[in-house]
């Protein structure tokens, strides 16, 4: 219906962009009637979404005629952008900034670095800004998730730390079982993801592929090399975290933050 | 007046919390000694930081001042895993770690590369009334006979004193009588120094040497058994 409405592609993106805004904002009307608490900085995040991927569409065709490299900052650039996302999501931890910059540039950043040493990833912009930010905004997803589940763990198990501690246990030893969980939790996502591929879903980026011509079989391909890519930047982020986050938790004499 | 160093003593051990509405006193000055077999019990309402001085006195929590020397020596200057070895402790709940009686009893010793023998843990779980029950899953356990591991588990390390923060509290009647004497007996036993936060009066007087008694963070009394709470 929107097509006859719009009939240049730019403006039939914005009416589809505006459509699916306000169906989201009515969604969110609706769930707070019902006392859902997600109301009100919906609409916020939807104008800020709406701008942020605009910017990169206009930063792609600024540089796509550049060399490739100049992707580099923009991707070094998103992952200190995520890493504040992240800090934002647990604000009780200290050094929460630097700990999430560190996992996601040995995560993220080491992934995108070997795939494009090994030629998986093409070193084109119109390839590596795209396939960047989905490694990277995923990456940043499930450190949150880590960090959130780990702090969640620490605060519900508390007395069995500090027993473990009592009994002369190391932090990390005593940590380690809340470690384990919370890794195997942040990764659940991203497993079922590549559990499920092709059979529940098929991805927004093999469609596309697929519409703009690419052979379906190798799009299909490309899909999991992308949904890999996540998955092992993801469990490279939180394995460096499970090695880093316990200084964040215990002070330097091995007794348990109390965190708020 | 002995010259011999005291197996535990505090001197002015204060704690402070700095909050978002200003710094909280939770403890202030507060000192005592204890040589060898002595049981000291620290009696006091809610809040009056009886928990936080013995938190203390195994660096679970950092003085803000003052000092805690355990045979003569700052437990500052002390790695804090061995000083946990050496200064035991029982909370108020068990806290038993998943799995078998036998993986908690060996816990503490594996902490620092010692691997029990089946008959030490065996002797273990025997002294805290509990043999036969090596394989249980400690989620089988009641209330009274996980504390009982508990004990077991804190006695493995060997400690030359033993923390003790309100271990019978959150049991029944019976097994708040039973705890109370397997605690007693095994200190007796071994001779073993020891701290006992309670806040029952009763229970001090059935149990302690000596007394401190705290209100709002501060010592109000320290003395003899006898002299506090038998007058």
């Amino acid at each position: 219906m929107l097509n006859l409405l719009f009939h240049s592609q730019m403006s039939l993106g914005l009416g589809q962009a505006a459509a699916v805004a306000l169906l989201a904002i009515l969604v969110v009307q609706f769930a707070s009637r019902r006392g859902a608490k997600i109301g009100r900085e919906i609409p916020l995040v939807l104008l800020r979404g709406i701008v942020q991927i605009l910017l990169v569409g206009f930063l792609i065709v600024a540089l796509l005629h550049g060399p490739w490299w100049t992707g580099i900052p923009v991707l070094i650039v998103m992952i200190f952008i995520a890493a504040t996302i992240v800090r934002r999501r647990v604000p009780e931890l200290p050094g929460a900034y630097t700990l999430s910059l560190l996992c996601m540039a040995a995560g993220a950043g080491g992934v995108l670095t070997v795939m494009t040493l090994l030629g998986i990833v093409e070193p084109k912009i119109i390839i590596l800004i795209p396939v960047g930010s989905m490694v990277i905004a995923q990456n940043m997803n499930i450190q949150s998730l880590f960090l959130n589940r780990f702090l969640g763990e620490i605060r519900s198990h508390r007395g069995e730390i500090e027993s473990a501690l009592a009994l002369g246990a190391a932090p990390e030893h005593a940590a380690e079982p809340y470690l384990h969980a919370s890794f195997h939790a942040s990764l659940i996502p991203a497993t079922d993801n590549l559990r499920s591929l092709g059979i529940v879903w098929i991805p927004g980026m093999m469609a596309g592929m697929v519409l703009s011509g690419a052979s379906p079989i190798y799009a299909a391909l490309y899909q999991f090399v992308i949904l890999s890519m996540i998955f092992i930047a993801g469990a490279v982020s939180c394995l460096t975290a499970t090695y880093l986050v316990p200084r964040r938790v215990f002070t330097p004499q091995q007794q348990l933050r109390r965190l708020n | 007046m002995t010259t011999n160093a005291a197996v535990l003593e505090a001197r002015d051990l204060s704690r402070t919390l700095d909050q978002a509405g200003g710094p909280k006193s939770l403890l202030r000055d507060v000192s005592f000694r204890l040589d060898q077999g002595q049981v000291l019990a620290v009696l006091g309402p809610s809040g009056a930081g009886k928990s936080t001085l013995l938190r203390m006195l195994n660096r679970l929590d950092e003085p803000s001042s003052g000092a805690v020397l355990l045979q003569g020596a700052d437990t500052r200057t002390m790695d804090p895993r061995a000083l946990r070895r050496r200064v035991g402790m029982v909370m108020q709940q068990a806290f038993l770690f998943p799995g078998a009686v036998v993986a908690n009893v060996r816990y503490g010793p594996a902490q620092h590369g010692i691997l029990l023998k089946d008959s030490q843990v065996v002797n273990l779980i025997r002294q805290v009334g509990m043999a036969g029950y090596e394989d249980h899953d400690v989620s089988t356990l009641s209330g009274g006979e996980a504390q009982r591991i508990s004990i077991a588990r804190a006695l493995a390390n060997q400690p030359e004193v033993l923390l003790l923060d309100e271990p019978t509290s959150a049991l029944d009647d019976l097994s708040k009588q039973e705890i109370e004497h397997l605690l007693a007996s095994l200190v007796r036993e071994r001779n073993m120094t020891c701290v006992w936060v309670t806040h029952d009066v009763a229970q001090a007087r059935r149990v302690a040497d000596l007394v401190l008694k705290l209100e709002a963070g501060q010592a109000v009394g320290f003395g003899t058994s006898q002299e506090l709470l038998h007058a």
